[in-house]
């Protein structure tokens, strides 16, 4: 009786399973929206190894690349990935301090990330003269590492809305999932930037 | 009692503090290793290539298992089947991109 009080009222017994049945499968379909993220991917890269030495007489890689601050980006979101796990962790406990808490520091460090960028960039294009119009090999590597930074401001407004929902609604089902879900988001989007630093920043450097 | 029930149910693909400690601590390793042999420019121009994406695809694994829980879940084997299928698609993209603009270009 209380359980159903606390539930909103109106999933009793066998109605929750099929609730949390079709939670699941909505995290099935992120997970089919994760793998068409990745073939967007993908193909950028394609572009980028394909284009990366059609530099049309502008700056090359070796020379525009400040290794410093892309390292600093790397380490912070490789945390923010383990932060962002750490609060599902504090879900699943039931702990809402500890969720909430983990989200909060998730975003600050991936808002620290996008700074980080976005600064790298203007600096890129007020310094060095390197803008997406400059040669092929720049506007193959705006376009992907703009893609990602897009991906990951996106995941950051997501999130200040999650946690702004979780404040109102608490633990339940269906946030339950949704954090589940922005979670898988935030690692696959750690993932994109391995790639991002090994084979643009490492291999452009090397 | 229905509530234990429904717990006992969610309470399959969120790993524990450990497999999340161990898989940070395995990225920022995955990290350090090409950072270093590319910095110091330990390897010939091969070797720090094979490096660099050897240990990136260690790192994707990594996240894979240690904080995507890829095999744990109901829905684990149609993960895996739908990643694997992607994948697929994936590295045609890429390698076939790669391998025509670089051997069969008839332009020049």
């Amino acid at each position: 009786m209380a359980h159903a009080i606390s539930q909103a009222g109106h999933h009793h017994g066998h109605d929750h399973d099929h609730e949390h049945e079709h939670e699941s499968l909505k995290t099935f379909g992120f997970w089919i929206f994760l793998i068409t993220d990745c073939i967007l991917f993908g193909s950028l890269f394609a572009t980028y190894v394909v284009l990366h030495q059609n530099t049309n007489g502008g700056p090359t890689a070796e020379e525009l690349f400040k290794m410093p601050g892309i390292i600093a980006e790397t380490f912070i979101l490789l945390t923010s990935s383990f932060t962002s796990g750490l609060a599902v962790l504090g879900m699943h406990k039931g702990n809402m301090k500890q969720l909430i808490g983990w989200l909060i520091i998730t975003v600050l460090l991936g808002a620290s990330f996008v700074g980080l960028e976005l600064n790298e960039f203007i600096h890129m294009v007020n310094h060095e003269g390197a803008s997406i119009s400059t040669s092929a090999f720049l506007s193959a590597f705006f376009t992907l590492v703009g893609t990602h930074g897009l991906h990951v401001s996106v995941g950051l407004i997501w999130m200040i809305g999650l946690v702004i929902q979780l404040r109102r609604r608490g633990i339940t089902t269906v946030t339950k999932r949704k954090v589940a879900v922005i979670s898988l988001y935030w690692h696959f989007l750690d993932v994109v930037w391995i790639f991002v630093f090994s084979v643009v920043y490492l291999m452009g450097v090397m | 009692m229905s509530q234990s029930h429904t717990n006992s149910h969610n309470h399959e693909s969120h790993g524990s503090l450990k497999s999340y400690i161990i898989g940070f601590a395995l990225s920022i390793l995955l990290t350090i290793v090409p950072l270093v042999a590319v910095m110091n420019h330990m390897l010939g121009k091969t070797g720090t290539i094979v490096i660099i994406l050897v240990t990136a695809v260690l790192q994707f694994v990594v996240q894979l298992f240690f904080f995507m829980h890829l095999k744990e879940g109901e829905n684990a084997r149609w993960n895996m089947m739908a990643l694997i299928f992607g994948l697929i698609i994936l590295l045609t993209i890429v390698a076939g991109s790669i391998w025509i603009m670089t051997y069969n270009s008839v332009v020049h």
